[in-house]
């Protein structure tokens, strides 16, 4: 356990220290409203992190989150145009995801095909279903309500509500990884399934159960963005999921399954976060941005193995160790 | 009491018969004869000539892939490398050098980024997926910081050839490099020691450890092929379109993947062959072009190809639970 | 008295095994019964039906004179029933205490898991069976004979009336073994009944009630262990007369083929010496976990030790892979033959030529008629039962699959060879020509090293035994002083007898 928190401190250290270093030169960067403003821009990847978490924790993977996003975003969209109220929108958006989730989650769990080939499939489905909604057309600003884009930017002491959604969404997953039974499942399963068993637990159902989370999380994602960024269409998010298994990776979860927090998880969009803000804040060139992010991914991977050397089985008692 | 064991219960042909590669035959065939029924223009000679280039170079990447899958682990950077390969050769050219220079540039890159994945994945022991993750972001990356959002163009007139060159009549350059490659790379799995050891890595990597198989060096050896097949491909792409930019073959990765899936390769390794990626590829590239002859856009194309990768490998697992 | 647990004509086949046909025992309260039988014999088949993780073809389980279903294994947790398994199935990356409790944690409010309660009920566990364990640690810290005691911890955590407990004592200390007996004391004071499954009839005749012997997945008897004898029961376990017979051995020791000195890893075994003669037969003898394989993987260049060096032939060798090690001469069967020793999804005779394939194959493609072969004469030699030698060797028998392994190394041409545990859950039929077989390979000069934790057939075979323990080599026994107390003793850490 002790090395675990190592981990998680390492890696905020490394923010810090990166942030520190921005702002000896550009001390704009951390006022208060700018790291707000960063805080706020990462939420997005953060929330999709909490659910793609949860699935790569039971061994699976789901590149399929950043086409959810963009189909929900869109059917959000068109349900604005037909004059649904917001509540409603949300709610649809949400429960779209539940389901694009629950499709991946059933060809996983009960046909039993692996999902890096389930949510390869899905992926190029739902982004053609997005282009089928609107033959391609766009959904632009100004076909839009006004209640539709300014909810994700409304103020609340201090921070747009967005960044409060994410906020209230990392508390209350972190109380269902730790303090609740489906939590510790998650953990068990992917740690262990043939042991998962024996357990009584259900490994294709908890496997199912996270992406059902996933998939809704992303449906949530795909309102906001659409409505944040006031544009829908079929390419909004593209490549998006290999931002969000990454920022997992560096963040400490184990793509083996069954070991990471949900602090690390945090702290790994957080980085790719800061990154992608102060590259135009200290003038490198966004493009530097891919091969940034690919070489913080090799560390993190190199990292977490090193820490996770199977110790054989440790016969020799310890007193004896030569 | 010597009871004598036979070799073999079935002929050989049989057991063609009742396999993977026969249903894609059939398969084939069916979306041929659909697509020659659909339009007028399908059954030309030139047009087929052209359909080939759909699928020719991504061929290329998957044998190579499909070995690398086989042998039970994975690389996801290859469109990355073909991206790295082609901004390499583009150096090369705007420096002045001629198209023996270029073409060696492209194969040599492919092949020192295929080590740096097999130091990491086959040295280090890190998991393949996520190193690939972040070498596909670091190459292309590279690339973006080379380029930026600006062009390579102006290769020699002889480089062309590669891409847009006829051998015979109607028959491309990259058709006879395909097959040529088809059958060295069906020869190499199917027929020599190495291909033995590839699949005994795939079924048990730790039983083929123990029975002598220097299961790193194989590794190591199927990243340097995908490596210098993504170089290869990066040749002919290049040469194709007469230009690179950073963002070529952009999701050309789950293409290829996908090609060798639906060829038979089971993603968990350790079974797949040759001759079904080359169906799975001719298969892919019909699909593609009769629907472009029918004016169907790209994005709706891929739902249909997502449905055929998940129906494909669903339908013998629900068959089996029958 | 009626019985607490009652099974009737349960059934259980899997594709091509049938593991119980129509078996039948009972469990009375407060009272422990063993349930006897050889490797095969369908008792963790049983242990499997009885916790829910498999479901019966056919037949009824009573508990409590009610019948009962079991769809899954929390089913048969809430139905009373909670076991202590061979295999410790644990999670690494989780605490103790959560380890202990996972599936049935205390609830707080909202539902949510009380950790306090979780950890002070862990704390009261562990020290119930005498385990002085941290419950916060994360239990791949943990060793072997530690990770075993929270295995119990977890069964008894569960509000049972069953206890299950099979082979308990394999991994533990000879201290431990005395606190696991007061243990299942304890449980039958406290009215449970126990069905515990040993190999050890010492054991059994002391602290079982009553007995059930099963053989070949059949139910063969009952009884009250008042009323029987260990030969009885061997006989009714066996089916036949017992004294098992050895292939008869001319003790002929040639040069010493292979030596060892001072081989230490850091976590595993420590001060490893001895020396290999040609046409020997040497056995280790040692309790589960006494480090024995390990050696032997360092042997074979699955491993390294920190220390130390090997000499073959008198001259030093590093054994640094696999295969210097074949190159050098030494080949090992392991003793996991699923999981290391043959490669299932491949055919018998692919699997046969693995590590021939050089000399087989001709500038690097394979010649199939070369392999067929090989593979043909190996299959003979062994007498291997196999539809064909294009056979998924996934499909044959325990007993087959470990003729394949054996076929592909002596295919080799080796000249020492390691045998892991190499009867280890194989029919009766197949040990016998697997022990003619190593005697027949020992008489033709090969040096032979035979790890086995079953003490007949260590005496029976071996020309010279070594015992380990915890890691270190404790006894070295040879000629007439090769008894089962001289080897049971050093192995347990039992003091001699004054």
């Amino acid at each position: 356990m002790g090395l675990l928190k190592q981990r998680e401190v390492l890696l905020a250290l490394a923010i810090l220290v990166m942030t520190i270093g921005i702002a000896v030169r550009f001390p704009a960067f951390v006022a208060p409203r700018n790291l707000a403003s960063v805080f706020n821009d990462t939420a997005p990847l953060m929330i999709l992190v909490i659910g793609q978490m949860m699935v790569i924790l039971t061994k699976c993977i789901d590149l399929s989150v950043a086409a959810t996003l963009a189909l929900c975003g869109m059917v959000a969209a068109l349900l604005n145009g037909l004059g649904f109220p917001l509540p409603l929108i949300v709610f649809c958006a949400v429960a779209l995801g539940a389901v694009l989730g629950a499709v991946n989650g059933v060809l996983v769990w009960k046909v039993g095909m692996p999902s890096i080939v389930v949510t390869l499939g899905t992926m190029t489905i739902y982004r053609g279903i997005v282009f089928l909604l609107t033959n391609g057309k766009w959904i632009n600003a100004h076909e839009m309500t006004p209640a539709f884009k300014s909810l994700p930017r409304e103020m609340i002491l201090g921070l747009p509500v967005m960044s409060w959604i994410a906020i209230a969404l990392i508390a209350g997953f972190a109380v269902v990884l730790t303090r609740t039974p489906l939590g510790r499942a998650f953990y068990a399963v992917g740690n262990n399934p043939h042991a998962a068993v024996y357990a009584g637990l259900d490994v294709g159902r908890t496997q199912a159960v996270a992406f059902v989370i996933s998939g809704a999380l992303a449906g949530l994602v795909g309102y906001l963005w659409v409505a944040r960024y006031a544009v829908a269409y079929v390419d909004i998010a593209a490549g998006f999921e290999l931002d969000v298994v990454a920022a997992c990776v560096i963040g400490g979860i184990s793509i083996a399954g069954g070991v990471g927090t949900l602090a690390g998880a945090m702290l790994g969009a957080v980085f790719l976060g800061v990154i992608k803000n102060a590259l135009p804040v200290i003038d490198i060139s966004p493009f530097w941005q891919m091969a940034i992010s690919g070489s913080a991914i090799l560390l993190a991977v190199a990292f977490n193995a090193s820490r996770g050397r199977a110790k054989g089985r440790l016969i020799l008692r310890r007193e004896d160790t030569p | 009491m010597s009871r004598q064991i036979p070799d073999r219960l079935q002929s050989p042909l049989s057991r063609f018969l009742r396999s993977w590669e026969a249903l894609l035959l059939c398969v084939f065939i069916a979306v041929f004869v659909i697509n020659s029924y659909a339009s007028p223009y399908f059954l030309n000679a030139w047009n087929l000539s052209d359909a080939t280039f759909n699928f020719t170079e991504k061929a290329l990447i998957a044998f190579a892939m499909a070995m690398l899958i086989i042998a039970g682990d994975i690389d996801l950077s290859v469109a990355s490398i073909l991206a790295l390969a082609s901004t390499a050769m583009g150096l090369v050219m705007a420096a002045g050098h001629g198209t023996p220079v270029i073409v060696v540039t492209g194969l040599v890159t492919g092949l020192l980024c295929g080590a740096v994945n097999g130091v990491l994945v086959a040295g280090l022991g890190l998991p393949s997926i996520v190193v690939t993750i972040g070498t596909m972001s670091l190459f292309r990356g590279i690339s973006y910081i080379v380029l930026g959002d600006q062009a390579f163009n102006g290769y020699p007139s002889d480089f062309a050839w590669f891409g847009q060159g006829y051998v015979v009549w109607v028959i491309s350059f990259e058709l006879v490099l395909f097959t040529f490659c088809a059958i060295g790379f069906g020869i190499l799995l199917h027929c020599t020691s190495f291909g033995r050891t590839v699949f005994a890595i795939g079924n048990n990597p730790t039983a083929a450890l123990f029975s002598g198989i220097r299961v790193a060096r194989v590794r190591f050896i199927l990243f340097l092929l995908t490596g210098v097949m993504s170089g290869l491909a990066a040749v002919c792409l290049t040469s194709r379109l007469g230009s690179t930019r950073p963002s070529i073959a952009m999701g050309w990765e789950l293409e290829v993947v996908t090609m060798v899936v639906l060829g038979g390769v089971s993603i968990l390794g350790g079974s797949g062959s040759i001759p079904g990626v080359v169906l799975a590829a001719f298969i892919m590239g019909v699909v593609t072009f009769g629907f472009g002859l029918l004016n169907v856009p790209g994005i709706v194309m891929s739902i249909f190809l997502g449905l055929l990768l998940i129906g494909v490998i669903a339908l013998p697992r629900l068959i089996r639970r029958r | 008295m009626q019985p607490v647990l009652s099974l009737r004509g349960i059934s259980k086949s899997f594709p091509g095994v049938k593991a119980l046909s129509g078996v039948q025992l009972d469990l009375y309260q407060g009272q422990v019964t063993a349930l006897i039988g050889e490797n095969g014999a369908g008792k963790s088949t049983i242990v499997k039906v009885l916790t829910g993780i498999y479901q019966p073809d056919a037949g009824t389980i009573s508990l409590g004179g009610k019948v009962v279903h079991f769809a899954g294994a929390d089913a048969a947790a809430k139905g009373g029933i909670t076991a202590i398994h061979q295999e410790t199935v644990l999670f690494d990356d989780l605490s103790v205490a959560e380890n202990i409790w996972l599936g049935h944690a205390p609830q707080g409010r909202f539902g949510l898991i009380d950790r306090a309660a979780m950890r002070d009920g862990a704390v009261r566990l562990l020290d119930s069976i005498g385990a002085d364990i941290n419950p916060d640690l994360c239990l791949r810290e943990l060793g072997i004979a530690s990770r075993h005691m929270v295995a119990i911890a977890r069964a008894l955590s569960i509000e049972a009336q069953v206890v299950i407990m099979d082979e308990p004592t394999a991994a533990l200390s000879h201290k431990e073994i005395h606190e696991l007996y007061d243990l299942v004391d304890k449980l039958k004071g406290q009215g449970k009944a126990i069905l515990f499954i040993s190999h050890k009839f010492d054991e059994i005749f002391r602290i079982a009630d009553r007995y059930t012997v099963f053989r070949d997945g059949g139910f063969i008897g009952e009884g009250l262990l008042a009323d029987t004898s260990e030969h009885a029961l061997v006989q009714m376990m066996v089916g036949r007369n017992v004294d098992q017979i050895f292939p008869k051995r001319k003790h002929r020791l040639g040069a010493p083929v292979l030596t060892v000195a001072g081989y230490c890893h850091p976590t595993e075994f420590a001060d490893i010496n001895f020396t290999l003669h040609c046409g020997e037969i040497l056995g280790f003898y040692g309790l589960v976990g006494a480090g024995r394989s390990e050696v032997m993987q360092a042997l074979f260049g699955i491993t390294r030790p920190s220390k130390g060096a090997c000499r073959i032939d008198g001259h030093i060798r590093a054994l640094r892979s696999t295969s210097e090690a074949i190159a050098a001469g030494i080949v090992y069967v392991p003793e996991d033959r699923g999981r290391q020793g043959a490669v299932k999804g491949m055919a018998v005779f692919q699997n046969v030529t693995l590590p021939s394939l050089p000399r087989t194959s001709q500038a690097g493609f394979l010649r199939l008629a070369q392999e067929f072969a090989l593979a043909r004469k190996y299959a003979t030699r062994l007498d291997l039962r196999a539809a064909s030698l294009d056979q998924d060797v996934g499909l044959l028998s325990g007993g087959n699959q470990q003729k394949v392994v054996i076929a592909k190394w002596l295919a080799t041409a080796p000249r020492v060879i390691i045998l892991d545990e190499p009867t280890k859950g194989i029919d009766i039929g197949s040990k016998a020509a697997v022990h003619a077989f190593m005697a027949e390979l020992a008489a033709q000069g090969l040096a032979v090293i035979m790890v086995s934790s079953e003490i007949p057939e260590v005496l029976g075979m071996s020309d010279r035994v070594i015992v380990m323990r915890e890691g270190r080599i404790v006894a070295e026994i040879e000629g007439a002083a090769m008894t089962p107390e001289a080897l049971l003793r050093p192995a347990a850490g039992i003091a001699a007898a004054a």
